[in-house]
């Protein structure tokens, strides 16, 4: 990360724990005292680590893991998984939360808005958790975010939906660890127009997640001196696109594309068959690939295509040691698929932002003097007061803003274009491109 | 005078909905909420088990009308910031509505067809739905509770994030759908209706309008579901297209067979046991939806009237 992007943390200009100085003291302290859990402008994990344990308290922080294992976020919540417990041992190395070794404790919510509800109540009310976090869908999100607001426990979603952002749920719900999907569309729509066209036609699911493309995207296009074509919203029952495809207006210089769920391939396979070789410039989000191989046959159309990436899938030499350490650390390869299983690509945009979200609740505790739940106001306090998350091994993907007004994090964004069946980036976004006006405050409402 | 028989069935479910009652002064805080969610779905059951259990109508886009029950309650305390009593009432016409139009239709057919135009009715319900996504917010659903209101009464505010509000609503849904549920059994028309389950044409040569019978068992069903529908966005303050998706519909048909169709109290331990069966299994493994088949089919070979169809064809005939 740049030196000009560091930033204080906190409205009051503390400067944010993972500093080198502060790491610096904290890594003298510790070796003085025979452990080894210092922080270079994040955190190195020493031989001797666990015995910090001792040096806070008696019962592990408990953290409930809201996790898509079953349903149409399975394959999300698989990595979310393995991310959520390469962290937890990860935090545990370096000596834990505040001192105090960290245990996940994992729920199936089955993708499903009503058993979401279930599983906060259970974690809460039954298994007694300190926090919840980890939920993606959005339906699952806003489904059980009111529970959360009721039983006044902090609720931190990896979901990237606009719906924290928006300020409609509540003041217990935090979305720290992954950018809302509002900021990537407009921090990505600068370039698209001036890279590969402003005359767009767009392909939309035809639910929320699509509108806010529909949307976003739209007025991005209209504000920069571009124009829509069509819009084209594609129902969530569709199995063919043929009879989409002769809509697209003859002069589209763009064809931007979200088509999350199985149909893609479908989708990339007619798009390949209408266009042949004459074709618009065409960007897409990697949504639409997450565990997809992108060298899968019948993908070979996107090859010469552009995509959004969060994180970027493919190992490149400009990648940075903490980028390199977490992709080790979640046991995905060079190519962004398992070690273990190089047909099991991960969903690499997103999981991150579950290693980044249990880093910022370390954050809070720390910083808050978080011991138990009669603590939530003061640790929702000083998450409110988080203005920056600097680079590190807190937060791999890049340093990050945090609005506490909006509970959001922003972060930058990565173009890729498909080359020789792989994503190679070739454009970095600003975090400020992202930045829009405020909706809502949470602030305002009671504790 | 009241029969011995009657005596029998009316203490019995006063029993129930007594012990249900003083359930919230012993159970912790955990099954305090999950009873009061249970008593809501056992509500959806019950609705559904009055067209399936007793008129022998199996339906299979019976989410529809809890969905509306749950979309007329919740647009108008999103929209037009209805309160819960005004937006309850406007979930069971919501419900009772659909169920009416619904059955003008759907009721021409019978079997395996009713089947199927119940199916397709509820997958239109719910891309309808989805289709008019921006006034409904469809597939992500929206939260209630910022535009509800505390309910006032003698100067008192009841919160419906407050546990103890939450479980007396459910309570008293669960109760007067309960009481409703077993009036009709009770009573002749209830007789009629398990003679269209039994033979539907045996029982029109007797002279009965059995046409009307089952419109008037659809439209119970419907406002019982949707009532269920309304209490679930009110109460839990979600509503969402998910709600009217077919996997809701065959909930309320698997507790029903689980708890004993045609039985006034299987649709209630159906629910109740379906619902700890996910609770406990899915806390040991991510196959828990296996366990649960597995169980389904152990029930289905040594139980197939349903638990409490087994503890009236073994111990209490007179059980409704």
């Amino acid at each position: 990360m740049k030196k000009s992007e560091q930033k204080p943390n906190t409205k009051t200009g503390d400067t944010f724990k993972l500093t080198r100085r502060r790491a610096l003291k904290s890594g003298i302290a510790l070796t003085a005292g025979g452990g080894v859990a210092g922080l270079t402008g994040g955190y190195l994990a020493g031989p001797l680590a666990g015995s910090v344990h001792g040096q806070g308290s008696d019962r592990p922080i408990r953290i409930g893991f809201q996790v898509h294992r079953t349903g149409i976020g399975a394959v999300y919540g698989r990595w979310y998984e393995r991310t959520s417990t390469a962290a937890a041992n990860y935090i545990n190395s370096i000596g834990g939360i505040a001192g105090r070794p960290v245990e996940i404790v994992p729920e199936d919510d089955g993708t499903d808005p009503k058993r979401g509800a279930e599983v906060v109540e259970k974690l809460a009310v039954q298994h007694k958790v300190d926090f919840i976090y980890g939920p993606l869908f959005s339906h699952v999100v806003i489904g059980s975010a009111p529970r959360a607001g009721e039983l006044k426990i902090p609720y931190f979603v990896v979901s990237e939906g606009y719906h924290v952002a928006s300020g409609k749920l509540n003041r217990y719900v935090f979305q720290p660890g992954i950018t809302d999907v509002r900021a990537q569309i407009t921090s990505i729509s600068s370039w698209v127009m001036n890279n590969l066209g402003k005359k767009v036609t767009m392909f939309f699911p035809d639910y929320a997640f699509g509108y806010d493309h529909r949307d976003y995207f739209s007025a991005e296009v209209k504000k920069q001196g571009g124009s829509i074509g069509e819009l084209l919203a594609i129902p969530p029952t569709e199995s063919s696109y043929t009879r989409y495809f002769p809509r697209i207006p003859a002069d589209t210089e763009v064809l931007y594309h979200v088509m999350v769920g199985p149909g893609v391939l479908t989708f990339v396979k007619e798009m390949g068959e209408h266009f042949g070789s004459n074709r618009p410039q065409i960007f897409g989000f990697i949504d639409s690939l997450e565990g997809v191989d992108i060298a899968t046959p019948g993908l070979d159309f996107l090859e010469g295509t552009h995509l959004w990436e969060a994180f970027p899938r493919y190992a490149s030499s400009s990648d940075t040691r903490y980028s390199k350490a977490f992709r080790d650390a979640v046991g995905v390869d060079a190519n962004g698929a398992s070690k273990d299983d190089p047909k099991d690509v991960a969903t690499y945009s997103h999981m991150w932002g579950v290693w980044e979200t249990l880093f910022v609740i370390k954050e809070a505790v720390e910083q808050s003097g978080y011991r138990s739940r009669q603590d939530y106001p003061a640790l929702i306090e000083t998450l409110e007061s988080f203005e920056w998350f600097n680079e590190g091994m807190g937060h791999p993907q890049g340093g990050k803003k945090f609005v506490g007004a909006l509970h959001q994090c922003y972060g930058k964004q990565h173009i890729s274009r498909v080359a020789n069946g792989k994503l190679n980036v070739v454009h970095t976004t600003s975090i400020d491109d992202g930045m829009y006006e405020p909706e809502g405050d949470y602030r305002t409402q009671s504790l | 005078m009241i029969s011995g028989r009657t005596r029998r069935i009316v203490v019995l479910h006063l029993a129930i909905i007594g012990l249900l009652f003083v359930l919230q002064f012993v159970l912790p805080a955990y099954h305090h909420t999950n009873l009061a969610r249970i008593m809501v779905l056992a509500t959806f059951a019950m609705g559904y088990n009055i067209l399936f259990g007793y008129t022998g109508l199996m339906s299979l886009g019976h989410a529809m009308f809890f969905a509306a029950g749950m979309y007329g309650a919740g647009l108008c305390v999103y929209y037009l910031q209805f309160g819960a009593g005004a937006a309850f009432v406007l979930g069971i016409l919501a419900g009772v509505s659909l169920a009416a139009v619904f059955g003008l239709f759907a009721l021409r057919t019978t079997g395996v067809s009713f089947l199927i135009v119940t199916m397709m009715f509820g997958q239109a319900c719910y891309l309808t739905l989805l289709y008019f996504n921006e006034i409904t917010l469809g597939d992500q659903g929206f939260t209630v509770s910022g535009n509800l209101q505390a309910l006032h009464q003698a100067g008192v505010g009841f919160a419906y994030s407050d546990p103890d509000v939450k479980f007396n609503a459910a309570w008293l849904v669960f109760a007067g759908a309960l009481s409703i549920s077993t009036a009709i059994a009770a009573s002749p028309i209830g007789r009629v209706l398990i003679a269209v389950r039994v033979n539907e044409e045996r029982t029109r040569l007797l002279g009965y309008n059995t046409f009307a019978y089952k419109w008037l068992a659809l439209c119970v069903s419907g406002a019982i579901a949707g009532a269920a529908g309304a209490a679930y966005a009110l109460l839990f303050s979600y509503v969402g297209a998910s709600f009217a998706s077919i996997l809701y519909s065959i909930y309320p048909l698997l507790w029903t067979l689980l708890g004993g169709a045609g039985t006034t109290l299987g649709p209630l331990v159906g629910t109740g046991v379906m619902f700890y069966l996910i609770d406990l299994t899915s806390g040991w493994t991510a196959a828990y939806l296996f366990i649960v088949g597995g169980s389904l089919l152990a029930l289905v070979l040594w139980f197939p009237q349903g638990l409490m169809g087994a503890v009236r064809a073994r111990w209490a005939r007179w059980l409704p």
